[in-house]
């Protein structure tokens, strides 16, 4: 877990989710980081809705991701709300499986020298209340890299 | 490709801004829509009475219309961030082809700096952004709009400099402008040393943020030689939306929406790019130009960071773009569309404070959202 949230600060901006994105939140309080994939047309899509915007389709199933990415752009917020303990990278990863989502990168400093896009990253789950878990990302710790 | 009204079927006959830009205490974000209205109104002659249509975003239609006691008979209250104008010129250009109605009022005001009478923002928990963007220090637009950028620069190897180079370009340009907020000139290092707000982005690569409003009145062509001003023609009009989240934009180095507004517009003026004779490109943040440029087809794909940097978009340059000193430099309410539209019309009309010489076709083009949607107009002389 990461320990970037103390006592002293308020919350971070918590998400409350929609009967839409209900199993997305339920994933990441048990650990599992879900996306969405078509029954029809195979693409995988995030975030999440009970049809596919990429056919239409509404015939789609839940799938939990490799948990692996990249980290695709960031900026480093000099300014951010109180929640977080400093600066902070508001970064937007690609998973391995496709779709991109915003989160941040933990367990690294927040700097451009140790932020390098395209580096390899895993997902974390920083637990906020009972309901709400948050993908986080840290530099991967595996030599496995995406072939 | 075929539309339902060719170019030069509408006209702006009247466009004003409010009396003062800037830090204006004394007004709420009504009065300055007021203020905006009734100067355009005067630029081109008329009375309330006249007008019969009425749009504007941010605030609603149906305020601004009470306030200034007009029961219109066209509205338009599309809301899509601070291209809206444009969305809004598009629509009006078709009402008053399709006979919807015949003199239309567009406004824009907002209490950028004072937030007099202006709405206070809140996070909706349940909202795409409140659900997957702000829990990971997401804010304002600083820290949105900006993410993309390091992608960009990436794919097409672009250093720091070369933003930090819009900025010092288009304060030359505020320079010229009385009315601009900032016009003392700035050095690359002046821009790369100033306050970091959001890594890489330093402040002054970021927009102001001000008071102020703006007004434009449409008529058909057929009567617009009948009003004190040169009409500026509408020759093209797109518009499009992507995403309300940065983090899903499709393409980090591209905007899907700026491409669909961009190329509707001028398939709509049957011109290309080298028809172009002035461009104004909503400049939030110092990317924007460049991918303006890009996307609207004026150079190629990452190639905007030197066609600005070899001043083509300079003064004396053969793209004179954000003439005006832009977002960056001359003011920024929170939808800056409508100043875009504003100096595009002066310099069809000869007008500006940093008037190009022979300027018979004009493009501006806006954005709204982060990203998220956008509107593109083109005016002929």
């Amino acid at each position: 877990m990461s320990s970037q949230q103390t006592d002293e600060r308020p919350p971070r901006p918590l998400p409350q989710a929609t009967p839409e994105t209900q199993a997305f939140w339920d994933g990441t309080t048990r650990g599992e980081l879900i996306i969405q994939r078509c029954d029809a047309c195979a693409h995988a899509y995030f975030p999440p809705r009970p049809f596919c915007p990429e056919c239409g389709g509404r015939s789609v199933s839940d799938e939990v991701a490799s948990g692996r990415a990249t980290l695709y752009s960031y900026v480093i917020n000099q300014r951010p709300h109180a929640s977080f303990d400093g600066p902070v990278a508001v970064a937007v990863v690609e998973l391995a499986e496709g779709p991109r989502m915003m989160t941040n990168i933990i367990d690294t400093p927040q700097t451009e020298e140790a932020l390098v896009l395209d580096m390899e990253l895993d997902v974390v789950f920083e637990k906020q209340t009972d309901d709400i878990s948050l993908p986080l990302f840290r530099p991967a710790t595996t030599n496995e890299v995406a072939s | 490709m075929s539309f339902a009204f060719g170019p030069r079927t509408v006209a702006v006959v009247g466009a004003a801004e409010t009396t003062e830009l800037g830090t204006i205490p004394n007004q709420s974000v009504i009065g300055l829509h007021a203020d905006a209205a009734l100067n355009a109104i005067a630029d081109a002659g008329l009375t309330t009475a006249d007008i019969d249509g009425v749009a504007t975003a941010g605030t609603s239609a149906t305020d601004v219309a009470f306030y200034l006691g007009i029961t219109p008979k066209w509205v338009d209250g599309t809301s899509v961030g601070g291209c809206s104008f444009m969305l809004h010129v598009r629509h009006a250009a078709a009402a008053i082809a399709a006979g919807h109605a015949n003199t239309i009022l567009i406004t824009h005001a907002e209490s950028g700096r004072s937030r007099v009478g202006a709405g206070r923002g809140g996070g909706n928990p349940t909202s795409f952004g409140g659900q997957f963007e702000n829990p990971y220090g997401a804010g304002g637009p600083p820290t949105r709009f900006t993410i993309p950028w390091l992608r960009y620069a990436k794919t097409y190897g672009v250093d720091i400099e070369k933003l930090a180079n819009v900025s010092v370009v288009q304060r030359e340009w505020a320079g010229l402008n009385p009315r601009a907020k900032f016009g003392d000139p700035i050095t690359l290092d002046d821009v790369m040393d100033s306050t970091m707000i959001a890594t890489p982005f330093t402040k002054l690569m970021c927009c102001l943020v001000t008071d102020g409003g703006g007004a434009l009145i449409l008529t058909s062509a057929d009567r617009a030689k009948d009003f004190p001003q040169p009409p500026a023609y509408v020759l093209g009009t797109g518009e499009s939306v992507e995403t309300p989240m940065i983090s899903q934009m499709a393409d980090f180095t591209s905007s899907a929406a700026f491409r669909v507004a961009g190329a509707q517009a001028f398939a709509e003026a049957g011109i290309t790019t080298d028809d172009v004779d002035h461009l104004m490109i909503y400049d939030a943040f110092a990317h924007l130009p460049i991918f303006g440029l890009e996307d609207l087809g004026f150079v190629e794909r990452g190639a905007g960071p030197d066609f600005i940097w070899d001043r083509n978009t300079a003064i004396g340059g053969s793209l004179p773009m954000n003439t005006n000193g832009g977002g960056l430099s001359y003011m920024h309410s929170g939808m800056y569309g409508m100043y875009a539209l504003q100096e595009s019309v002066r310099q069809i009309r000869g007008t500006a404070a940093a008037q190009v010489e022979g300027v018979d076709v004009s493009v501006a083009h806006g954005v709204g959202g982060m990203f998220g949607a956008s509107g593109t107009i083109i005016f002929g002389r």
